[in-house]
C-alpha cells in the first residue's frame, strides 16, 4: 500500500484527506497527516467567529474522531522540521521519522510581518491562529484602543475582532485605499465612509515607522511625523508562504515566496506535490480558500489516476460582509486586462456603489465591484465565468429592471448546467438540480449533505436557494397543477369544466372527469368550485365539505366547535353585543375577540349549534363564515364620522363591502379592511383587498397577506369612487377566484402570476383580457343568490337533525373536558399522540 | 383518554359472539359517516355508497386523541377506502385501520353488515 504524508492540518490539508478519503480509490493509501498547531484543522475564513462566542469545537473542519473513523493518522503538535527527498522520509521536531511515497506540502502561510522597529514589543500580535487569537482576547482585556496595520481583507477582518472585543478601532492602510486589490477609488471611499460610521478610524497612506513605548507599545509613528497613541497593535498586512521546509530540501521556491508548482500541483521532485497558500503558481500565491480546495482535488484525481485537468489559475473573485458591509469583487474588478467600458451607479444616500466592466463590443462582462449591496454578485460571478451573453441593456444588471420591464436574464434558470454555484466545493448547477429531481433532495440542508454545496464559505447559499426553489416550482408545478390522483385537472380547469357543462355535484363530476372514489384533497376543492360558480347551499352536499363547513362552525381542539356571527365592519350595537353575552352564557361559551373585529364563541357541542344560532339568527345575526374559504371581514377603522383625522366614512364603506361579498367562496379565506385616512389605522395594507381613503376617493391595495409569509397589498388603482372600487375588486376577486390553485391566498397567487401586478392590473382595471363585464356579471349572480346558511338549517328539521354526535342515542359526547381558566373554560389538552 | 384506546380491540369475523343493531341506513349520509354508542365505545360507521361498501372503526384518532373520525371525509389511495380525520387530515386504512400518511398507531376495524335497513356492527366475547 502506498503512504501518503500531508504535512500540515490547515484547511486545504483537510480537504486533501476528505477527498481522498471519498475518492474511488481513495482508501488503498496509508495516509499521515502532520499539525504543528495543538487542533486538527479549523475553519481560518470564519476565525473572526471566535471573537463573538463560538468556541473552537465550533470552528474546527471535522472533530478527531472524523480522522481515526477514516483511518487517518492524525499527528499534532509535530513540526516536520526536515525531508530527505533521497530516503524519501520527514523528521519531526521530536526526532521522529517517516515514510513516504507521496508527499503533500500543505504547509500554508504565515502572517507577514514588515520590518517595522519595536514589533517585539508586549501588545504586538498578527492575526493567524487559535493562538493569536487567544493572546489578543487576553491582552485586550486591559486595552483601551488598538490598531491595525493592513486594510485588506485579512486587516478588516482583524478589525472587526478588534470591535467585537469592545476596543476603540483604527486601520492603517499604506495604500491610499482600502482593499486596493480588489476596490477601486470610489468603492473604497465607500467602505471607508461606512466603516467611520461605525466609529472605526481608517487612516490610508500610512507608512509605520516605527512601534513606540517601553517595552511595551504605546503607539505607533508614521514616516509623515504623525503619531497615533493605541495600546494594542495587531498586524495583518498579508500572508508570507510556508515554505522554509521546501527550501531546506532543495526545492524550488518563489522570489517572492511560495513553492513553485507546475500545472499538476508538482514540484521539480515528482513525489512531492504542494497544494493551498504555500504554492506559487506562475508567480502566483493564492490566498483564499476556494483555490486551495481546487489544488487538493487535484492532486487526490492524480493520486487515484482520475482525469485530471491541469491548473490554469483560479479566479480570485470575492464576496463578504466585512463588520456589516457587504463588500464584492468579482473577474477583472478594474476593467485592466483588456480594454473595456465601465458602468458605474453610486447611491451615497443609501450607501452603495456598483461598478461593472464591460467588453468593447458590449457583448461581455469582464468583472465588477459592489460595495453596500451584494445582491447581484453570483449571478455577476456566473455571468463572468460562463461568458454569457449580456442582456442588450447591461445597466440593468446593477440596476435592476425599470419600467415595468421583467429583468434580463438575471435568474438561475438563465445559467448554463455547467455553471459552477459552489467555488468551495467545485458543485455545478446541474449537480444541486440533480440531487433535488433525482436525489430528492428537497430542502437545504439536504443539499448540503448530498452535494457539500455551501458547506465551504457559504457565499453561495442565497445561489442554492433560488435555485432549489426554482427547481421544486418546474416540479412541483406539474404536480401540483393536478388537483390530486383523482382528478387529472388543474383548479381552473376543472372550474371551467364545471362552468361550461353545467356540473352541479361532486359525485357527477368525479363521474365524468375523475377516477377513484375521491380523497380529502379533491373533494373541498370541488365543493369550492361548485359554491363559487353556482352559490347553492354547501350542505346539499355535506360529505364533500371540510369538516367546519359541513357543520358551518369552526372544529376546536377537543371535538366542539366556535360559533362566530358576522359583525360587518365590526360595528355592533348595545343590544346586539348583549345578546352574544347572553347566548354564550346560556351555553356555557368561552368568548374571545378575534382579530377581524368580531367575537368568537367556543366550546359549542356540536348538537347545540343550531339551538345557538337560532336565537343568534332571532337576534338579527347572520353567519360570519369564518369556517369557509370565503370573505371572512372587512376591518374598518372609525374613519370621518368620529375621527377628527378621517377624510371618508370607513365604517360606512366597510360595511358596504362586506355585505356584498359575503359568503363568498374562494380558494382560500379573504380579508378586507377600510381605513379612512391615510393613517391606515384598519391595517388595510395587510388584507387581500385594502381601501385606503384619500382626499379624492379610496386607493385600492390587493394581495395583502398577514399569517406566516406576511406581504404588503401593492396599489392596484388609486382615487377612485365608490362605485368604481367595488367593480374592480368584484373582477379582482372572481379573477382570483378563477385561477388560484387550491388553498393560495391572493399574495401566493400573485406571486405566481406571470407578469405579476402589472399584469393584474391589466386585468382588472384596463381589461386586456375583454373579461371585465363578465367578471362583473358573475359577482352580481353571486351577490344576488347570497344566503344566510344558519338560516336555513335552523329553519330545516332535516338539516338540523344532522347535528348530534351519537347517530343512535340522544346523549352527548361523554368524553369531552374542560378546564376553567380565568373564570371561562377551555378544552383539555391533547391527549398523548399514540404511534406505531 | 389514553386508557381510553385499548378499549379498542380487534375483532374476528370467525369470532363473532353479537351483532349489534346500531341504526337505519338512512340515518347514515351518503359517502360519509355518523357516530354510534355501543356500551361506553364510540364507533364511527361510513356508508361507503360510491363503493356500494360500509365500513366500522373506532371513533377515536390515536394522533390526538380524539374522539371524531366519524365526521372524518371518505376517500381513496389507489384501490385502499381511506378516512381522514378533520383535526390534522391523518388518513387511516379502513380496511387494515393503518396510518397511511404518517406514523400514528393503527385503528381498530370492526365487521360491519347491512340487514333488512339496518346497520349491524360486530363484536366478540371480549366486549
Amino acid at each position: 500500500m502506498k503512504k501518503v504524508i500531508v504535512i500540515g492540518n490547515g484547511m486545504v490539508g483537510y480537504k486533501f484527506c476528505e477527498k481522498l478519503r471519498a475518492a474511488e480509490g481513495g482508501k488503498d493509501f496509508k495516509l499521515t497527516v502532520f499539525g504543528e498547531e495543538p487542533w486538527p484543522a479549523y475553519d481560518r475564513v470564519h476565525l473572526s467567529a471566535y471573537f463573538s462566542g463560538s468556541n473552537a469545537e465550533d470552528l474546527l473542519m471535522a472533530p478527531r474522531q472524523w480522522y481515526s473513523d477514516n483511518a487517518i493518522e492524525l499527528r499534532t503538535n509535530e513540526l516536520i522540521v526536515n525531508i530527505d527527498r533521497i530516503q524519501k522520509k520527514v523528521f519531526s521536531h521530536l526526532g521522529k521519522e517517516e515514510e513516504y511515497d507521496f508527499l503533500i506540502l500543505a504547509t500554508g502561510s504565515a502572517a507577514f510581518v514588515p520590518p517595522i522597529k519595536g514589533v517585539e514589543k508586549k501588545g504586538v500580535f498578527v492575526y493567524r491562529t487559535l493562538e493569536d487569537l487567544d493572546g489578543i482576547i487576553s491582552y485586550g482585556k486591559q486595552a483601551k484602543s488598538a490598531a491595525v496595520i493592513g486594510g485588506g481583507l485579512l486587516g478588516l477582518e482583524a478589525a472587526k475582532a478588534v470591535v467585537d472585543l469592545g476596543l476603540k478601532a483604527h486601520v492603517v492602510e499604506f495604500a491610499s485605499r482600502l482593499m486596493p486589490r480588489q476596490l477601486d477609488e470610489n468603492g473604497s471611499g465607500l467602505l471607508k465612509s461606512k466603516l467611520e460610521d461605525l466609529g472605526i478610524s481608517i487612516h490610508l497612506s500610512k507608512n509605520t515607522a516605527e512601534i513606540s513605548g517601553n517595552g511595551k507599545l504605546t503607539g505607533l509613528s508614521f514616516t509623515d511625523g504623525t503619531h497615533l497613541p493605541v495600546e494594542m497593535l495587531v498586524i495583518s498586512a498579508g500572508i508570507k508562504p510556508r515554505d522554509e521546509l521546501a527550501k531546506g530540501c532543495g526545492l524550488q521556491t518563489a522570489p517572492r515566496g511560495g513553492i513553485i508548482v507546475n500545472e499538476f500541483l508538482q514540484t521539480e521532485d515528482p513525489s512531492i506535490f504542494a497544494i493551498g497558500e504555500a504554492a506559487s503558481y506562475q508567480q502566483m500565491v493564492y490566498g483564499l480558500v476556494a483555490p486551495g480546495y481546487e489544488m487538493a482535488t487535484q492532486v487526490v484525481n492524480q493520486l487515484v489516476s482520475n482525469q485530471v485537468k491541469p491548473f490554469m489559475g483560479f479566479d480570485m473573485s470575492t464576496k463578504l460582509k466585512l463588520i456589516g458591509v457587504e463588500v464584492g469583487s468579482f473577474g477583472d474588478p478594474f476593467g485592466e486586462g483588456e480594454p473595456s467600458k465601465t458602468i458605474v451607479f453610486e447611491d451615497k444616500v443609501k450607501g452603495i456603489y456598483k461598478r461593472i466592466n464591460i467588453s468593447q463590443d458590449a457583448k461581455r462582462l469582464l468583472g465588477g465591484i459592489l460595495v453596500g449591496d451584494t445582491s447581484n454578485y453570483n449571478m455577476l460571478w456566473q455571468m463572468v465565468q460562463n461568458n454569457m451573453p449580456l442582456p442588450p441593456e447591461p445597466e440593468d444588471l446593477i440596476l435592476g429592471a425599470r419600467g415595468g420591464k421583467e429583468s434580463q436574464g438575471a435568474g438561475v434558470e438563465s445559467l448554463p448546467d455547467a455553471a459552477q454555484i459552489c467555488s468551495c466545493e467545485n458543485v455545478t448547477k446541474s449537480d444541486i438540480c440533480v440531487a433535488i429531481s433525482e436525489g430528492g433532495m428537497m430542502d437545504i440542508p439536504g443539499i448540503k449533505s448530498c452535494t457539500k454545496a455551501g458547506t465551504g464559505c457559504g457565499g453561495c447559499m442565497p445561489m442554492i436557494t433560488d435555485l432549489l426553489n426554482h427547481q421544486l416550482k418546474s416540479m412541483g408545478r406539474k404536480v401540483k397543477n393536478v388537483l390530486c390522483e383523482h382528478f387529472d385537472y388543474s383548479r381552473q380547469e376543472l372550474l371551467d369544466l364545471v362552468k361550461i357543462k353545467g356540473i352541479k355535484s361532486y359525485d357527477a363530476l368525479l363521474e365524468d372527469f375523475g377516477k377513484g372514489d375521491g380523497c380529502e384533497t379533491c373533494k373541498p376543492a370541488v365543493a369550492s368550485i361548485l359554491a363559487s360558480t353556482w352559490n347553492e347551499l354547501i350542505l346539499k352536499q355535506d360529505t364533500i365539505q371540510d369538516t367546519n363547513d359541513r357543520f358551518l362552525a369552526n372544529i376546536q381542539k377537543g371535538g366542539t366547535y366556535s360559533v362566530v356571527p358576522r359583525i360587518p365592519g365590526g360595528e355592533i350595537t348595545p343590544d346586539k353585543l348583549i345578546v352574544i353575552g347572553q347566548v354564550a352564557k346560556k351555553y356555557g361559551l368561552y368568548t374571545k375577540i378575534t382579530g377581524g373585529q368580531r367575537i368568537d364563541l367556543f366550546g359549542a357541542r356540536v348538537d347545540h349549534l343550531p339551538d345557538i344560532w337560532e336565537e343568534l339568527i332571532d337576534a338579527g345575526f347572520e353567519s360570519g363564515h369564518a369556517y369557509g374559504k370565503s370573505l371572512r371581514t372587512v376591518k374598518s377603522c372609525v374613519g370621518s364620522t368620529w375621527c377628527r383625522y378621517g377624510v371618508q366614512d370607513a365604517v360606512s364603506y366597510a360595511i358596504r363591502v362586506e355585505e356584498r361579498y359575503r359568503g363568498l367562496r374562494s380558494p382560500h379565506k379573504i380579508k378586507g379592511a377600510v381605513s379612512g385616512c391615510i393613517r391606515e389605522c384598519a391595517e388595510a395594507q395587510s388584507k387581500d383587498f385594502g381601501i385606503i381613503a384619500t382626499e379624492k376617493g379610496w386607493n385600492l391595495y390587493v394581495c395583502g397577506n398577514g399569517g406566516s409569509k406576511p406581504q404588503h397589498a401593492q396599489l392596484l388603482i388609486n382615487d377612485v369612487d365608490d362605485e368604481t372600487c367595488i367593480r374592480y375588486i368584484d373582477r379582482f376577486l372572481m379573477f382570483y377566484i378563477k385561477t388560484a390553485e387550491p388553498l393560495n391566498r391572493t399574495a401566493t397567487w400573485l406571486n405566481k402570476l406571470e407578469g405579476g401586478m402589472d399584469y393584474l392590473r391589466d386585468v382588472v382595471v384596463n381589461d386586456c383580457l375583454g373579461i371585465g363585464k363578465e367578471l362583473e356579471r358573475e359577482m352580481d349572480f353571486m351577490v344576488e343568490t347570497y344566503a344566510c346558511e344558519w338560516k336555513e338549517v335552523v329553519n330545516n328539521p332535516e338539516l338540523r337533525a344532522k347535528f348530534k354526535h351519537f347517530v343512535n342515542v340522544d346523549e352527548e359526547d361523554p368524553t369531552l373536558a374542560f378546564q376553567p381558566m380565568r373564570g371561562q373554560k377551555i378544552p383539555a389538552e391533547w391527549g398523548v399522540p399514540q404511534s406505531k | 383518554m389514553i386508557g381510553e384506546i385499548e378499549k379498542y380491540k380487534k375483532v374476528e369475523v370467525n369470532n363473532i359472539t353479537t351483532w349489534f343493531k346500531a341504526a337505519s341506513i338512512s340515518s347514515f349520509p351518503e359517502n360519509g359517516g355518523a357516530c354510534v354508542k355501543f356500551k361506553d365505545l364510540q364507533i364511527a360507521v361510513f356508508n361507503f355508497s360510491r363503493r356500494g361498501e360500509w365500513f366500522a372503526c373506532q371513533n377515536l384518532c390515536p394522533h390526538k386523541m380524539q374522539m371524531i373520525l366519524s365526521r372524518g371525509m371518505l376517500g381513496s389511495v389507489a384501490e385502499e377506502p381511506k378516512v381522514a380525520c378533520p383535526f390534522h387530515k391523518k388518513t387511516f386504512s379502513l380496511k387494515t385501520g393503518k396510518n397511511l400518511n404518517g406514523d400514528a398507531c393503527e385503528i381498530t376495524i370492526y365487521p360491519v353488515k347491512v340487514e333488512e335497513g339496518f346497520v349491524y356492527i360486530g363484536f366478540d366475547e371480549g366486549y
